[in-house]
């Protein structure tokens, strides 16, 4: 399953990185301690946050995150915005709350496999 | 520089860029961009200021995170899980949740701490690269 899949299923709003949603996504993670994200979240995975600070970006280019996905209506600050665009790291912002986007997402990539 | 959190994730990135040029194992890559990672957010969150060294050999990547700040008094205490002196400010960015050196523990092969309280840190990970290539 692709980013695009993903967007158009969950009604997603695409902030940044929209040449990068043909990527394919392995998996996902989902945690706002980015020691936590860090150590545990894999390469491909899409990574489920409220955090909307710049940090995000580094964390989920280092780790080769598929994108971001910011629950409950949370918008990317400026830099943040500034930075996930240059590093070209997909950001979509979601108005539903982190649980309904995380069921939503599970049953849709469990489905699909 | 300490206190700076614009630019945090910049030297671990250029790390890891350094390293895939190599041609290290992902695995190997994994573990030392998260090492640097964890050490450069120390580095901003604590000290005054610290520089982190890489130094790669066939055998294994050397990453040393040395910084002057205020130290650490308990090396004991710091190393346990979810301990954190992190202040507000810190936490609320989703850093401060007393996970980083344990975690840079647990991803190195070889882990040094030293400090002084009122000079600074000096941490010296080894990540073995040999091992990695044998098993992947």
């Amino acid at each position: 399953m692709d980013l695009e899949s993903i967007v158009k299923a969950l009604n997603l709003k695409v902030r940044s990185g929209e040449d990068k949603l043909k990527a394919e996504i392995r998996g996902g993670y989902t945690g706002d301690l980015l020691s936590d994200v860090m150590a545990n979240s894999k390469e491909g995975d899409v990574w489920i946050t409220r955090q909307v600070h710049q940090n995000i970006v580094a964390v989920a280019s280092l780790k080769e995150h598929a994108g971001i996905i910011l629950v409950h209506g949370n918008e990317p600050a400026k830099d943040t915005l500034e930075k996930a665009v240059k590093g070209g790291v997909p950001i979509m912002v979601s108005d539903l709350p982190g649980f309904e986007v995380i069921g939503r997402l599970y049953a849709l990539m469990s489905k699909t496999g | 520089m300490g206190g700076n959190f614009d630019n945090a994730g910049e030297v671990s990135s250029n790390i890891k860029t350094v390293l895939k040029q190599i041609g290290l194992p992902k695995d190997v890559i994994r573990k030392a961009a998260l090492v640097a990672y964890e050490s450069e957010i120390n580095i901003v969150s604590y000290a005054r200021k610290g520089m982190i060294r890489l130094r790669v050999v066939p055998e294994s990547i050397m990453i040393e995170a040395i910084d002057e700040g205020q130290g650490i008094p308990d090396i004991e205490q710091a190393m346990q899980p979810g301990f954190s002196t992190a202040n507000q400010k810190i936490r609320e960015m989703g850093f401060g949740a007393g996970m980083g050196l344990c975690n840079i523990k647990s991803f190195s092969d070889v882990f040094h701490i030293s400090s002084e309280v009122g000079k600074g840190t000096h941490l010296r990970m080894i990540i073995r690269a040999s091992s990695a290539v044998l098993n992947s």
